[in-house]
């Protein structure tokens, strides 16, 4: 049995009070939601804080609503519930896809999604995923909250804008009509972590986005990987290559050509560095292929 | 010779011991807490190879809650410091002058509580002088190549042993003439048992009696006492040792491991019980690995597909110590049976045994000493011929495979298979495969993705037909460290006719309270429930080596049935002194004796029982009671078989694979509960695909182990495995009592090589002939790429 070195405990019984013993600790604390990896973490002694800061009755942060043209997505929210909520199926097939390859049943009714960004694994899905649809982050501090886009929410591997002091709150996510997104993901096997994945979001001019046989112009795309060093999980020059550009498969592979070369994997047990840039490029056209099929309504 | 199947007669009845675990009711080793019990830690290596310059264990023995802290230097003065292994080399127990592989064993903290315990670890203070470490197998032998069992006197080099077996010029000369002569290198790589339990031990010494009891999850109870009294010059009587509930074992729990060895001494030096129990990545880092066999096979054969001769030369690759658990005489165990399922001309095998800066074992993993890596070695071997004569894998194998009249079958490296039907067994895996459609269904599809179609996955269809050779063995040629592979049996039937069987093997999943007590049910006719199979306990049970090589049915499966049958004959004559007759006169059916010709005159075993134990007077010479004692010295191996066809889809543009069928035709003999043996086949099948597809301990190039962890070592899920689809051919085995073969390993021994066949055969529009486990999708997209990866070694 693993056991990890000696900590103390909080339980934390608001976000107001999870700030307290934040402040307290004064950056010597972990704030514990799920604890699928930072528990482990612990056991291998990979990770000592002094103390954890269980958030696990913050239900006030366990949500999923729509307001206005934005989807608010609690922090505490659970795999489970992301992955079972209608709602998010409708608007962002993408995070349905991602929430199906993440780990297994056990670890998604009981890991978060804040938690997820928040340990910030250079391998984790829903960073890619988030960053594909251009989430915001909403962090709460002793000076009241902030939002920073996903795009810019990591600064590094296992390293976040959150400060010591602060709390991953909700995630808001911008509804825009006439889009479709999908989510691609190469395992070695069921619940292991990414060798490569990507999530597209593409909306598709709206004129031609239903017209027989027509491919339909790209107003906006957005595209998110994972486990190849791609910087802020963002392949930003594929992106662009695409915007105003027709939904082919030559400018999708074109696009899936510029997140391979745009990206830095290194190599490791689940591949070596060719391969993960492959991944990225044919995960990139796949996910592309899929997420315009959904803009035209071809593909649930 | 019958080939129907006729199987015990309370066959697929439900396995007795379900009832305590399905309750959480089973009690495994980390379950036992005796008082006043200490924890104890190990402080292992971080690296590979490297010179133990000083070890500080002040601040860790100053830990309020620590008890003991034991060194290199302190076993060195009680002579403990090294410990034989199962191959007549020697282990550190804890390191004195070098550590030689990541995560070796350094120092032992015993404490009140783990928490204390593995606090302490940290307090203790080594420092090393690193040294280059040997991590590619193929380079151990290299002159300039570190020398890392230097504690060896005059040892200048890392080579263990030279073996090898069959007729090298008339294999030669096969090979000179042949038309066609195909030669691959073949890695089966380096993997972990990871049974679920992890091993783990608790010693009690009692110093007023001088009796140490030692709990421990041990596949081979008897062998460990008989190892502890060698080792420690304790006397045999005063050791007990216990294994209950075992959580999986699959060879990682056959031997001793230095914490044993460590708790003992801190239960010596404490005075108090110690436990310890390793965490997983111990398990996966220090404990028996199995394979690493570095392979080339080479196969001599006609134009038309006859197959001639197989030669193959292999580097084994053993860790820092030789503890590979092997009969004495065969130092690669059972491979030389790598000529399989053919009927061939000449073979020949030559191993060299290596040592690397890497965990030593090397038996483990349902492998039935080795003949996993030569049932894989021949099978692929047999695909890469077909793959080069442009030939159907299955007709190729069909013309080459044994015929039943040949048997029993002197093989050319000198087995003596006992029965077969091979070609009936490989016709139903193809029945119920469907094999001509899915041939069919394969080139339309491959017709279509040289058209250009976008998205498309490859199918492909492999086959494996091995030979298993297990039941080790007669004593005559099969001993573990002098002992001989013989088990024993003691049945007592009470006088109420209620039995107890005590066997020297242990279960750890095989479900042998059920089986066992299914056969002495079969021979005496008394339910199966109302028989107590008892084992796993020294003070309890005969002696025997325990449960490995898929040796308990063969062995001690023959064992019982032979003391049940001594038993019956007890019985005869007790009931010839009831009836008044001779014993001669009476005849059996199941349960009961009766007169001959007078079949109401007849006494039950029940009966039989009480008058056994009452005032009855008995024939002159005949003492009283029910019971009997035997040990079972098997006459020969047993050679269970199977053929094996699996289906994948294979995605070129990333190089997963998905298992889509997976068909398994088994003959291992007479099936004690047909339930067991599918429920056995089905967690080989499993095992296959993970060594196929995923399971791996790689090193980088300054040896640290790559799979400590089960984020690194993938064991396969319920997901990647597809509903098997089971069948069975029936062939007694014509030397044991009951016809029974044992089935533990064959699904392991068998599977991989239906998987990788298949992967391969996917790949053929690609010009793809072999490429190396486990085909990850990174390892199937490099050789698609013409690129392949050298899997054993850290991906750069």
């Amino acid at each position: 049995m693993q056991v990890p070195a000696h900590f103390e405990y909080e339980r934390a019984t608001s976000v107001d009070h999870a700030l307290a013993l934040l402040a307290r600790w004064g950056g010597e604390a972990r704030v514990v939601a799920g604890g699928h990896s930072l528990i482990p973490m612990m056991k291998l002694r990979l990770a000592r804080p002094e103390a954890l800061i269980d958030i696990n009755d913050l239900t006030e942060l366990s949500y999923l609503r729509l307001a206005g043209d934005e989807l608010l997505l609690g922090a505490m929210t659970r795999h489970a519930d992301l992955l079972a909520s209608p709602l998010v199926g409708e608007h962002y097939p993408i995070l349905h896809d991602a929430e199906r390859v993440i780990a297994d049943p056990i670890v998604r009714n009981r890991g978060t999604i804040g938690g997820s960004l928040c340990q910030a694994d250079p391998s984790e899905d829903l960073s890619a995923a988030f960053a594909a649809i251009d989430a915001v982050a909403v962090i709460r501090g002793p000076s009241g909250a902030r939002t920073v886009p996903v795009r810019e929410f990591h600064t590094g591997p296992y390293e976040t804008v959150v400060g010591p002091d602060e709390l991953l709150t909700e995630i808001r996510v911008p509804i825009r009509p006439g889009g479709g997104s999908a989510y691609e993901k190469v395992e070695r096997r069921v619940g292991d972590w990414a060798v490569a994945a990507a999530g597209a979001a593409i909306w598709l001019d709206g004129e031609s986005a239903g017209g027989a046989g027509q491919p339909g112009i790209v107003r906006d795309v957005g595209i998110g990987l994972t486990a190849v060093g791609a910087s802020h999980f963002h392949a930003a020059e594929a992106e662009a290559s695409l915007r105003g550009a027709p939904a082919t498969e030559e400018n999708f592979a074109e696009a899936g050509r510029l997140a391979g070369a745009h990206c830095e994997p290194a190599a490791d047990q689940r591949g070596p560095v060719d391969y993960k840039r492959h991944l990225a490029s044919e995960l990139t056209v796949r996910a592309l292929r899929r997420a315009a099929a959904r803009a035209r309504g071809q593909e649930a | 010779m019958t080939t129907v199947e006729t199987p015990m007669g309370y066959g697929s009845m439900r396995r007795k011991e379900d009832a305590r675990f399905i309750r959480g009711r089973g009690t495994y080793v980390d379950d036992v807490t005796l008082p006043g019990m200490l924890y104890g830690a190990v402080l292992r290596s971080p690296f590979a190879h490297a010179r133990i310059v000083s070890i500080d264990t002040k601040a860790a023995e100053a830990h309020p809650k620590v008890r003991a802290v034991i060194t290199g230097a302190i076993l060195d003065g009680l002579k403990l410091a090294w410990m034989p292994t199962l191959s007549y080399d020697t282990q550190a127990v804890l390191a004195t002058d070098k550590v030689r592989f990541q995560g070796q064993e350094v120092a032992f903290v015993v404490a009140e509580d783990r928490y204390a315990a593995r606090d302490a670890l940290e307090l203790i203070d080594v420092e090393y002088e690193p040294l280059p470490a040997v991590v590619d197998a193929r380079r151990a032998l290299d002159p300039d190549a570190p020398v890392i069992r230097d504690d060896k006197d005059g040892k200048t080099d890392n080579h263990i042993f030279d073996w090898s077996s069959g007729d090298k010029d008339a294999t030669d000369r096969v090979f000179s003439e042949a038309e066609v002569v195909v030669t691959q290198d073949v890695l089966y790589p380096r993997v972990h048992p990871a049974p679920l339990e992890t091993c783990g031990a608790i010693a009690d010494f009692d110093k007023v009696t001088g009796k140490l009891t030692i709990w421990c999850n041990t596949q081979a109870p008897h062998a460990h006492r008989t190892v502890y009294a060698m080792v420690a010059g304790l006397p045999e009587h005063k050791i007990r040792i216990i294994s209950p509930d075992i959580g999986g074992g699959f060879g990682n729990k056959v031997g001793i491991y230095p914490g044993y060895v460590c708790a003992v001494v801190g239960s010596i030096v404490t005075g108090r019980p110690v436990k310890w129990m390793e965490d997983r990545s111990e398990n996966l880092m220090s404990t028996s690995f199995a394979r690493d066999y570095h392979m080339r096979g080479e196969i001599a054969a006609t134009r038309d597909g006859k197959i001639r001769a197989v030669r193959v030369s292999v580097i084994a690759d053993h860790g820092a110590f030789n503890g590979t658990a092997q009969p004495t005489k065969f130092p690669a165990g059972f491979f030389h049976v790598f000529t399989g399922s053919y009927d061939l001309e000449a073979a020949h095998c030559a191993v060299t045994g290596v040592y690397t800066n890497k965990a030593p074992g090397g038996v483990a993993y349902a492998c039935s000493f080795r003949v996993t890596e030569a049932a894989y070695l021949i099978e692929r071997m047999v695909d890469v011929l077909a793959y080069e004569l442009g030939t159907d894998p299955a007709a190729l194998r069909m013309r080459n495979l044994l015929r039943p009249e040949q048997f029993p079958y002197p093989s050319p490296t000198g087995w003596e298979y006992d029965s077969g039907d091979y070609p009936r067994a490989l016709a139903l895996a193809m029945d119920i495969a469907g094999y001509d459609d899915l041939r069919a269904e394969q080139a339309a599809q491959r017709e279509r993705w040289a058209a250009g179609e976008v998205g498309g996955t490859l199918m492909g269809v492999g086959i494996s037909f091995f030979t298993e050779a297990v039941g080790a063995g007669p004593r005559k040629h099969m001993d573990i460290l002098g002992l001989g592979m013989a088990d024993g049996a003691e049945l007592r039937v009470h006088p109420t006719g209620k039995a107890v069987l005590r066997i020297s093997v242990q279960s750890q999943g095989q479900g042998h309270e059920t089986t066992y007590a299914q056969i002495v049910a079969e021979e005496l006719g008394i339910s199966p429930d109302d028989i107590e199979v008892v084992h796993g306990d020294t003070d309890q049970t005969p002696f025997g080596l325990g449960t490995y090589g898929s040796r308990s049915t063969p062995v001690s499966g023959a064992a019982t049935a032979v003391v049940a049958r001594k038993v019956r004959e007890r019985a005869r004559i007790v009931a010839g002194a009831m009836l008044e007759v001779s014993p001669e006169d009476l005849e059996w059916e199941k349960g009961r004796w009766f007169v001959r010709g007078d079949p109401d005159q007849g006494r039950t075993i029940t009966e039989i029982a009480l008058a056994a134990h009452s005032s009855l007077e008995l024939p002159e010479g005949v003492e009283g009671h029910l019971d009997a004692t035997t040990v079972y010295n098997p006459p020969n191996l047993t050679f269970p078989f199977g053929a094996y066809i699996c289906v994948v889809d294979v995605d070129p543009g990333t190089g997963r694979v998905k298992v889509r069928r997976f068909v398994a035709v088994d003959d291992c003999g007479v099936r004690i509960n047909p339930m067991i043996v599918e429920g056995q086949v089905h967690g080989g099948l499993a095992d296959g695909i993970g060594m196929a597809l995923m399971e791996l301990i790689a090193f980088d190039p300054d040896g640290n182990c790559l799979g400590a962890s089960f984020m690194d070592y993938l064991l396969p899920t319920s997901m990647e495995c597809p509903s098997w689809e089971l069948g069975a051919t029936v062939t007694p085995s014509p030397h044991h009592p009951i016809g029974a073969k044992g089935v533990g390993e064959s699904a392991t021994v068998g599977s991989p090589a239906a998987v990788v066949n298949a992967v391969l055969d996917a790949l053929k529009p690609f010009g793809v002939r072999h490429a190396d486990m486990p085909l990850t999708p990174a390892a199937v997209w490099r050789a698609i790429q013409g690129a392949p990866l050298r899997t054993d070694l850290a991906i750069g």
